[in-house]
């Protein structure tokens, strides 16, 4: 029994600001139609496992499972909700084909921001109820002081997180899928409205609607489907303290601890030299760099001089999130790890268009669940 | 299968209305439990997997988040599944698919509910599960529905209410020897007819109770199990699945949903005939017809058959086929998430012999634990052997 998975099949809506004209359900069954087609397989027939990733209080309906299996073609399948990341719930996929049970399988995910009418209400919820919560802390807050931490023991400055939004917002002028692509000067940046010291408002990744699907496959039947497998050669996921009184404000552990795993999957020795170019969460400016910290692509010191020598941009040695990631592309909730999945998959295939970086091989994709959670995944493909 | 994976402890709170202890607390305990069962420590867990319904219940977003510590889940990978009312099976077929998939050795599964913080009533987290458009509108409640599940099932085969609520007399009785129930008594037919109308046919005897607790079973690959027990309890076969969210589209007097699922399980365990197969089942039973309906689902006998076989007491506790003898939902309780995966540490204990006052009577080699949920939409089952 062969253990080597494979991404067969990608779909995607074009991730927009507003979609008054589109419910959930037709974002996902857009995307969905896409990657079946894309995979050349018929889900009533030829998927195994379903896996949405979804969470109630976004979704504005308690027990959201309910509402899953039908725009993706899974009623009465084998079909289940994981109330985390998508890249978590790629993770559960690969685990089921594992198994040896199930040949191919399918995760979901997807966002419709612009219904929500209180967010800060639903981030605040998010945090500890008998603890945080009465002290009424915005979620911001939390994100400016990691951010003001993260700046003190890295030296790292605030013009060079401004350069992550300048470089990624200029990326996704070029992504057909992008909401938010923009060619902005780093005092653009610097000089938007404060919203917690010292994040800034354009240091924050805009919310977007839309659906990513992924199809994955055992080897045998991924050969047999497509000529481009893409493989996934290793993945991992992990969490850390949910409370803020004991957690490490500096360094993104889960995603150190995520990397290992997925590292130690894939055979990974030497991260910078063996992976191509990377998709990284970059929810706030800083994250992209505090992500790839950890990740040990660079050490602390480097970080600063990436950003700054331009070694992360689209024509750079290391390309760091040639898509646009979540501020060029837009912040899709529960799905954002699965768009980054998207994109390196194109990488890879090469069909990434005028964004295509040089000699795509290895990707590494990272993804986080946001404020005030320490939960990310981190996952490697190869072509 | 491909590899084997066992359950090789377990461990629960008490089940009660309104817990002192926080959702987390009440996780740690459970997992603490199930660890000290087979005299293992968190550091030799790999990988933990929870199961808790309804983020509305607490009041927490992303509630998975938030127990993942109290789970014992810091710094390890995580996951939360969800499917409703039947993510208590579904917890530990997570747990099956972590091991099986031969990226781990060894998963902590802990399932947890506390459904007292819902002021005034929990029912009030059900209101928005309907379709936002088409049926909340209409602010249907949870009772309604099963009300006219229930009915159609009566219905359909031509059932008394005394036929049902036999399985409330029987499962609230069974109850009296679990030390973790909340609502065990000894009740007549007469005193559930007696009860306080719901929604009709629904009586408040009819219905599980509104529940606190946690229930926690470690699961571990061949290697370990071997090597921790003497007795591994193996998963033989799981199956699930998920049903159109258009309820009002189904024939209400049969969850196909179920049946579909349990084939799945039995074409993995090998099993041709369920009836005489599986020796003793925890069907879910939130309501009492709810288990019979199950069984029928379950193919554990024929349709319209279970409230028959019910009455010829095969299904008590020295039947042929002991069913829910635990005491179930409605004489145990229902924390949601908690109580499916106290139907699975029942079938655990109930093959180790170690049931206690609840040991069935028959030999028992093979037991199923089952449950439902969502919009009448969702069936977990898990075949586990000795």
């Amino acid at each position: 029994m062969s253990d080597r998975i494979a991404i067969v099949g990608i779909g995607a809506t074009q991730f927009r600001s507003i979609s008054p004209d589109l419910s959930y359900k037709e974002l996902v069954f857009e995307a969905a139609v896409k990657a079946y087609e894309d995979a050349g397989i018929d889900p009533r027939k030829d998927v195994d496992v379903f896996v949405t990733c979804a969470e109630d209080y976004i979704e504005g309906t308690s027990i959201f499972d309910e509402y899953t299996p039908d725009q993706l073609g899974a009623a009465l399948r084998p079909m289940h909700t994981i109330t985390q990341e998508g890249l978590t719930g790629l993770a559960s996929v690969y685990l089921q084909l594992r198994t040896g049970e199930f040949e191919i399988g399918v995760v979901e995910a997807h966002s419709k921001a612009s219904n929500i009418l209180t967010p800060d209400g639903i981030a605040a919820c998010a945090q500890d109820p008998i603890y945080n919560r009465p002290l009424r802390i915005n979620h911001y807050a939390i994100a400016g002081l990691e951010m003001r931490r993260f700046m003190w023991e890295t030296g790292i400055t605030e013009e060079q997180c401004a350069k992550v939004v300048v470089k990624n917002r200029k990326n996704a002028l070029k992504n057909p899928f992008a909401a938010y692509g923009a060619n902005l000067s780093i005092e653009d940046v610097i000089k938007s409205s404060c919203v917690a010291e010292p994040l800034n408002e354009l240091d924050i990744a805009q919310p977007a609607d839309g659906a990513v699907v992924i199809v994955l496959a055992t080897e045998a039947k991924a050969k047999a489907l497509t000529k481009k497998p893409i493989w996934l050669r290793g993945i991992g996921w992990i969490n850390c303290t949910p409370t803020l009184e004991s957690r490490d404000w500096a360094k993104a552990i889960y995603c150190e601890k995520a990397a290992i795993m997925a590292y130690k999957m894939a055979k990974i020795q030497n991260p910078r030299k063996e992976i191509d170019f990377a998709e990284v969460d970059d929810t706030f400016s800083y994250k992209e760099l505090q992500h790839l910290q950890a990740m040990k692509l660079g050490c602390e010191c480097e970080m600063g001089v990436w950003i700054d020598t331009g070694m992360t941009s689209l024509s750079g040695e290391f390309p760091v999130n040639p898509s646009g990631g979540s501020l060029g592309m837009g912040h899709l909730l529960e799905a954002s790890g699965l768009a980054r999945v998207y994109m390196a998959v194109k990488q890879l295939r090469g069909e990434a268009g005028e964004l295509q970086v040089k000699n795509a091989n290895t990707a590494l994709v990272c993804a986080w669940r946001g404020i005030p959670t320490t939960s990310g995944a981190v996952a490697i493909l190869s072509n | 299968m491909g590899r084997r994976v066992a359950v090789v402890g377990a461990g629960m709170t008490k089940f009660v209305r309104r817990a002192q202890e926080t959702g987390k607390e009440l996780c740690w305990e459970a997992a603490k439990m199930a660890l000290d069962s087979c005299g293992m420590t968190l550091d030799q867990i790999d990988c933990v997997v929870l199961g808790t319904a309804p983020d509305t219940f607490d009041g927490v977003h992303m509630k998975g988040e938030y127990l993942s510590d109290g789970a014992g889940a810091l710094g390890k990978p995580y996951m939360r599944c969800y499917v409703g009312g039947g993510t208590g099976v579904f917890a530990p077929i997570q747990g099956w698919y972590h091991l099986a998939s031969g990226h781990f050795d060894t998963c902590l599964v802990v399932c947890e509910e506390k459904m007292s913080s819902y002021q005034p009533h929990p029912q009030g987290a059900f209101l928005t599960i309907f379709d936002h458009t088409t049926e909340r509108p209409l602010k249907p409640n949870l009772l309604w529905i099963f009300a006219l599940e229930m009915n159609r099932y009566m219905t359909t085969y031509g059932f008394k209410k005394e036929d049902i609520a036999r399985v409330a007399v029987k499962n609230k009785k069974n109850a009296l020897d679990h030390p973790a129930a909340q609502i065990p008594e000894q009740y007549t037919i007469e005193d559930i007819l007696n009860s306080e109308v719901l929604a009709w046919p629904v009586q408040r005897l009819d219905v599980s109770p509104v529940s606190d607790g946690a229930v926690a079973i470690v699961m571990t690959n061949e290697n370990v199990a071997r090597r921790v027990t003497d007795k591994p309890v193996w998963v033989e076969g799981v199956g699930w699945a998920l049903d159109t969210a258009y309820w009002t589209n189904r024939d209400l007097c049969y969850p196909r949903y179920v049946e579909v699922a349990a084939r799945m399980a039995y074409q993995m365990a090998g099993i041709t005939d369920p009836a005489h197969e599986i020796h003793v089942a925890e069907p879910y039973d939130p309501f009492d017809y709810k288990e019979l309906h199950h069984m029928e689902g379950l193919l554990l006998c024929g349709k319209g058959e279970a409230p028959i076989i019910t009455a010829e007491g095969k299904t008590e506790r020295d039947g042929e086929l002991p069913i829910c003898p635990s005491g179930g939902l409605l004489g145990v309780g229902n924390p949601i998430a908690a109580a499916g995966l106290m139907k699975v540490a029942e079938i655990f204990w109930q093959l180790r012999g170690e049931a206690g006052k609840r040991q069935i009577a028959r030999k028992a080699k093979r037991g199923l634990a089952q449950a439902w949920g969502d919009l009448m939409q969702v069936g977990t089952v898990i075949v586990l052997g000795i």
